[in-house]
């Protein structure tokens, strides 16, 4: 069988899983280890007049008690955002400070005041439960259209207003003018509710403090080490690159989550100096949802604008984005590069406009969640249409054919040129998978029943391939988005391949093989993927907005080219030939025509042995590479979801979900599929069943999986997959990433679906059996008023 | 502190351990078998369920004392050679992505089929759903977990 591109191999990794011989940070245990525990504000917003550790410090087995002050002291820096919006008058952001142990004061429920180090766990949370902190209590806000009111709560003070920036994207009064022209302007007030990540492996670190060499370890839940290490050291100031290591091991997920460098880590990391001991802290489940960076959080009025053919003239959009108590990483990109600029969705728009404003509430902090932007994005344009569709009294997908993108490139209003893709077709895929043609006699079925049958759709184009550097540079990036990779081939023939990209249930193990087997024909379990290790990779970005295979995978290939023009020259020698008659087939190097050959580990040993080189060549086979891309990289899809609703109880069942996607070329699609799933999974979570809420004073009241309802199997359906490929034309391997599309696209599906069947359009996430039964109320008290 | 004795994946341990040592916390912290995973603090997500006396259990539920005198499993001890059919089921069918919840999934799993067996019920995809209720998974949308699950039940029921 095949171990090629294309091929559904069966995973490498997978072994270790399923015999429980995973190696998670929380798995890991060092000699001399004490525990970490954080006390936590448990207000939303106040002042900290004093901190008494007395009581703690007292208790037996408690190493050490330590606070911002000290934190500030030892010159440990404030958390960064990564990225710098500038607002339309010009002006900069608003950032407030963000220690990672307050000083002054704490702004949101979970926020870190102090760590507590002791020899158990047990004694450490004791300890932490112990330290009295005095606290003068401040009104709250949470809400991120109050906090923008005069007389609101000053959160930072340096964001008047708790506005960071006040954004703006594309041509206003063209947009303006475009909508003074339309026969018909929909017009909308969509919120996108706030969700949290929930990988199911809580974060941790384990950070080991080397006295004699002044040297640092950290092992930790991190989607990008290296980026991690870079924020340490440069910004956070714990210790230089070449003292500190970061190491991410098996990690439980992260969908966006574990990209950022907490307050949490950099405490442990100070912590094992100051206490000379190795400090591990896990999270627990209630902490993860207090702490953990939260999703989405949009509220967006917006107006589209279409002529009497039924085509867009324009699209206006006022967002309002919850950055929540500080500014994360890519808190302030998410709502801005990756959310604007793909306003223009599948179609055709000849004006947009967007305008964003960030807000600071008393919540925990919001940045990238599985898709970043692009489902808010694509969320509100896809209930546009559906919206737009239904007063117009046209059919929705006939809408979207009618606006749909034919030709590419595309250059949209709002940044992004579109280099391929085939909407309609995907339309096609879509429509004849899910059946469209029999709906009406599945309705009439349904009704037969006394249920409520409806159909959605979901078009979206998301940009991934995250990202040309000198591009996102000069929107405000603080780094280039580039990946490395670095292909080893040792003297036996095996290979080992280095990467910037970290697998965390991505598949990389098995999928980065492939590239090689296809390559050379080399079987995959004579590769190994090395990853995940700043000791190991010289240096990489990570994995977040599925760029591992449009970015990462394009790394190993210029590698690869590298190898191959060198084992292609020593053949050529060594065998007394040409070397462009040298060709590389099933793990065999030979002259083309002839039987004349060497295996493949024959020319790893002669350029090892060295004995016998072209003139000139260093020994050795080992190359690496930098891929930074041309373009980002457009997946697409339709996804068409088929609800029944129960009029009585307003309980949805998702009878059918469809997609027909356009990855460009997919590596193993078994993988693909998976991550279609799962992304599905999580965007059918937002729409029926996830939120996050807080109480008017900032109490968080989803903390734990008994509140926040997670979507489990009996929630979901089995899925319908479909593929669409047409090659990414920007990159080498004709990638266009997978891993956010599914929670991308899968939102208005849901929500157009039952919209369809319960007959009425006002309907928010997440559409729970109470509000789909209010809703349906609304239709039998309007029908009995008419 | 209580002196407890069990036999965990076939050998018999003994310790003394603190009255109020969870399950979930003796296997991981103090026989270091860290295959069984902590993922919640209210018994919902399922990632740490175990095999006491051929019943599935979250260990995380359970207090290392009142296993005293029981036979455990965890992940490690399933398989008797190189993979139990249902692991080899999660492989085959993609089962698993990041792979934290997949040791409470795969004893999960061959818990339901054995009771399935043995009341001589067929353990139909619905079955299969309403039976993970009480585990979550953030990676697989679980299409590839029920698919698997169906797959090693049938590799079970076969064997």
């Amino acid at each position: 069988m095949s171990e090629g591109i294309g091929a559904s191999v069966r995973r490498k990794e997978d072994k270790r899983f399923i015999t429980g011989k995973g190696k998670y940070t929380d798995d890991i245990r060092q000699e001399n280890q004490a525990y970490a525990a954080f006390v936590r504000s448990p207000h939303a917003h106040a002042v900290v007049k004093s901190i008494d550790a007395s009581e703690a410090e007292a208790m037996e087995g408690v190493v050490a008690v330590l606070n911002g002050h000290q934190l500030t002291e030892d010159g440990i820096g404030n958390i960064i955002a990564g990225w710098a919006i500038t607002s339309k008058d010009g002006s900069g952001m608003n950032m407030g400070a963000w220690s990672a142990l307050c000083t002054e004061k704490v702004r949101y429920v979970g926020d870190t005041i102090a760590i507590v180090i002791a020899d158990t766990q047990e004694i450490a949370r004791n300890a932490a439960d112990a330290v009295m902190v005095d606290f003068d209590i401040l009104p709250a806000e949470v809400n991120p259209e109050a906090t923008l009111a005069d007389g609101a709560p000053q959160i930072h003070d340096n964001a008047p207003n708790n506005q960071i920036y006040d954004w703006e994207l594309g041509d206003e009064a063209a947009t303006d003018a475009g909508l003074a022209s339309a026969a018909h302007v929909t017009e909308m007030e969509i919120i996108n509710n706030r969700l949290s990540p929930n990988p199911m492996e809580p974060r941790a670190a384990i950070a080991i403090f080397d006295e004699a060499e002044d040297h640092y370890t950290l092992y930790t839940t991190s989607q990008n080490p290296h980026v991690a290490r870079l924020l340490l050291s440069a910004f956070y100031q714990v210790a230089p690159e070449h003292k500190l290591r970061v190491v991410a091991p098996d990690v439980g997920g992260g969908f966006g989550s574990k990209i950022y460098v907490y307050p949490e880590e950099i405490a442990c990391l100070w912590a094992s100096m100051k206490t000379n001991r190795s400090v591990k802290w896990t999270s627990t489940r209630s902490e993860a949802f207090l702490t953990d960076a939260h999703g989405r959080d949009h509220v967006t009025r917006a107006k589209m604008g279409f002529d009497a053919n039924g085509k867009i003239v324009g699209f206006k959009v006022d967002t309002i984005a919850n950055i929540g108590a500080y500014m994360s990483l890519f808190s302030s990109v998410t709502p801005t590069y990756l959310y604007a600029t793909l306003l223009s969705g599948q179609y055709d728009m000849p004006a947009i406009h967007g305008n964003v404003r960030a807000v600071y509430t008393n919540t925990a902090p919001v940045d990238a969640y599985r898709g970043a932007g692009r489902p808010e994005a694509t969320y509100l344009v896809e209930r546009m249409m559906d919206t737009a569709a239904l007063e117009m009294g046209v059919d929705p997908a006939e809408l979207r054919r009618k606006n749909f993108i034919q030709s590419f490139p595309y250059q949209t209003q709002v940044i992004m040129n579109y280099d391929s893709g085939d909407f309609p077709g995907c339309m096609d895929k879509a429509q004849a998978a899910a059946d469209v043609a029999g709906f009406a006699a599945r309705k009439a079925e349904s009704a037969s029943r006394g249920k409520l049958r409806g159909i959605g759709y979901s078009s979206f184009i998301e940009a991934c391939g995250i990202a040309p550097s000198a591009a996102v540079g000069s929107l405000g990036c603080g780094v280039g988005l580039w990946e490395s990779a670095e292909v080893r081939v040792n003297p036996v023939g095996t290979i080992e391949i280095l990467t910037g990209s970290h697998s965390h249930g991505q598949s990389h193990e098995t999928t980065f093989a492939q590239l090689v087997n296809d390559r050379f024909g080399i079987p995959i379990d004579n590769v190994q993927i090395v990853h995940g290790d700043t000791d190991k990779v010289q240096f990489g970005m990570g994995t977040y907005g599925s760029r591992s295979g449009p970015v990462g995978m394009n790394a190993i290939v210029k590698a690869l080219d590298k190898v191959e023009a060198k084992v292609k020259k020593i053949a050529a020698h060594v065998l007394e030939a040409s070397e462009d008659d040298i060709v590389i087939e099933a793990g065999e190097v030979k002259i083309a025509g002839t039987d004349k050959k060497m295996a493949w580990h024959e020319v790893g040993l002669a350029a090892y042995t060295a004995h016998n080189l072209p003139e000139g060549m260093e020994p050795g086979l080992k190359e690496g590479a930098f891929f930074d891309p041309i373009n980002f990289s457009f997946p697409s899809a339709t996804l068409i979801c088929e609800v029944e609703v129960d009029p009585d109880t307003g309980v949805t069942d998702i009878l059918q979900f469809t997609t027909a996607d356009d990855f460009g070329v997919i590596i193993n699609p078994m993988v693909v599929e998976g991550q279609v799933h799962g992304g599905i999974a999580q965007g059918i979570g937002q729409a029926m069943l996830e939120n996050v809420v807080y109480d008017d004073s900032g109490q968080l009241l989803t903390g734990s999986y008994m509140d926040y309802a997670m979507p489990r199997a009996d929630d979901l359906p089995s899925f319908t997959i479909e593929h669409n490929n047409v090659p990414s034309p920007s990159n080498p391997l004709g990638l266009k990433g997978c891993g956010e599309a599914g929670a991308i696209g899968a939102p208005p599906a849901v929500i157009n679906a039952i919209c369809n069947a319960i007959g009425n359009n006002n309907l928010s996430m997440p559409a729970t059996p109470s509000k789909v039964w209010a809703a349906l109320q609304e239709v039998s008290t309007q029908q009995a008023a008419e | 502190m209580t002196e407890i004795s069990m036999v965990v994946n076939g050998k018999s341990v003994k310790a003394d351990v603190a009255d109020n040592t969870l399950l979930v916390d003796y296997i991981r912290e103090s026989l270091r078998l860290t295959g069984t995973h902590v993922g919640c603090d209210t018994s919902q997500c399922g990632a740490c369920v175990v095999h006491v006396d051929g019943k599935a259990v979250k260990s995380c539920t359970m207090l290392a004392a009142s296993a005293q005198g029981s036979d455990v499993t965890t992940i490690e001890g399933l398989a008797n050679g190189d993979l139990h059919p249902m692991q080899a089921a999660f492989k085959e069918n993609h089962g698993l992505q990041c792979g934290f919840c997949t040791p409470g999934m795969i004893m999960s799993a061959t818990d339901m089929v054995a009771r399935y067996n043995a009341s001589g019920k067929e353990l139909t995809e619905e079955a299969i759903r309403d039976e993970l209720e009480g585990n979550i998974c953030r990676c697989t949308g679980y299409h590839n977990i029920v698919k698997a699950i169906a797959d090693g039940a049938s590799k079970m029921t076969n064997a």
